[in-house]
């Protein structure tokens, strides 16, 4: 028997802790941190030191831990690949908004 | 279980160097991870390569590999009972109905007693769990319960893995769009010795509509418009995800127009939604009346439409 589940967006909306970021992701403190100083991890609000993130970001930092541990990439390469990773993203996005005008006849 | 050739999955020999390994795990790694590969199948094979790769950069795993010798990839196997008890920890009642294949080595070092994470502090957390989820632009639209069942492997008592089913029931509220992660906290792998519950992760992708297509919560439709409609503006009916609404349409209408549908999208999570924008065609009637045709000839008479106007002149 199960019951129906909490489920969080993953959105702009809602905002996570550099904290939670940690437990969620995988990714240390520091990796983190110099994720964000080089501009790989978007941050959506600093109250004093503390750094608060999109949910989204959720997906970035786990997609991030994947690629250090199974590409065995250091920070910096991580770094790159986020950036790229998200380029890609945008340009995907621009190719459906695009193709969502093509008629289908 | 199923036998999984371990070395054929890398493309090495049985005899590579452990340098070999590796650089043939960091090729196909490269290849094949599912967040960077568009390869077809590309989840799949990194899968397969992860896991030959867990086996045989380790040394002792990989010992007790080679000790199954070499087999067909996918041939029906049981470990040999003495292997079973050397590697594996088991004794005589050792069921391996819900095992895979992989499951064996994962199994290293509990034969030392306390489990695979003996002398963790705080016991070891749940493994996380991803997997993509289809629905349709109407689920999406009016939200929807997911039903996953899903194969899960815990840990028992004793440290030994086993798949068991779970089944999983998740509402996603109206407004989910493509490529939107869901967030299932504890609902991932079982926690060993005190660790936390994993959690699961949701991709949703929505299913290809046969009417409209989705860009984030906006919706694109085409409105096929005749000749005259297009021309001479017309109020025609549209069908939204809500029901059909009626839209003016412009008199001077071109084929490729967008026009907008406030609010007839899909709905955001937290209020508002997006917009339907309706995509002008122009549809020519491939076959033409008599009467048809004496009234396009008319007007091409009485016409000075110059729809080529921006083309150069040849001199």
């Amino acid at each position: 028997m199960s019951h129906e589940t909490e489920v969080l967006w993953l959105d702009e909306q809602r905002v996570v802790s550099l904290e939670e970021l940690v437990q969620v992701s995988g990714l240390t403190r520091t990796e983190l941190l110099e994720l964000v100083h080089c501009g790989a991890l978007p941050v959506r609000e600093e109250r004093g030191a503390s750094y608060f993130f999109a949910a989204q970001t959720i997906s970035v930092a786990r997609t991030a831990c994947r690629l250090r541990d199974e590409l065995e990439l250091d920070v910096t390469g991580l770094g790159v690949a986020l950036r790229l990773l998200d380029r890609v993203r945008g340009l995907e996005e621009e190719i459906a908004r695009l193709r969502a005008l093509l008629p289908r006849v | 279980m199923k036998f999984s050739d371990y070395y054929a999955a890398l493309g090495v020999e049985r005899g590579a160097t452990q340098e070999e390994i590796k650089k043939a795990y960091r090729r196909l790694a490269q290849k094949y991870h599912p967040d960077v590969s568009k390869e077809p199948e590309a989840e799949a094979r990194f899968k397969e390569v992860a896991e030959a790769y867990q086996t045989l950069k380790d040394p002792e795993k990989r010992a007790a590999y080679d000790e199954l010798g070499k087999r067909p990839q996918g041939e029906e196997f049981r470990p040999p009972p003495d292997w079973t008890r050397q590697h594996a920890g088991g004794e005589g009642q050792f069921s391996f109905e819900d095992m895979d294949f992989a499951d064996l080595f994962s199994r290293f070092g509990t034969r030392r007693g306390g489990g695979p994470f003996a002398g963790e502090a705080g016991g070891m957390p749940g493994q996380d769990f991803e997997i993509p989820v289809q629905i349709s632009l109407e689920d999406a639209f009016r939200g929807t319960t997911l039903e996953l069942q899903l194969q899960m492997p815990e840990y028992d008592e004793s440290g030994r893995l086993r798949r068991v089913p779970r089944t999983v029931k998740a509402r996603v509220a109206p407004g989910a769009v493509d490529g939107q992660r869901l967030r299932l906290p504890g609902k991932g792998g079982k926690g060993f010795n005190g660790g936390r519950e994993g959690d699961l992760y949701l991709d949703i992708t929505l299913k290809p509509h046969a009417l409209y297509r989705a860009t984030g919560h906006d919706l694109y439709v085409d409105l096929p418009l005749a000749t005259w409609e297009a021309a001479l503006g017309a109020s025609v009916e549209v069908p939204t995800l809500a029901g059909p609404v009626s839209l003016k349409v412009p008199a001077g209408t071109a084929s490729g127009r967008k026009l907008r549908l406030s609010g007839r999208g899909l709905p955001k999570p937290r209020g508002g939604a997006g917009d339907l924008f309706a995509v002008a065609q122009i549809v020519v009637p491939s076959q033409l009346s008599e009467r048809e045709r004496e009234l396009y000839e008319g007007l091409r008479k009485v016409s000075d439409a110059n729809p080529r106007g921006r083309f150069p002149e040849h001199a």
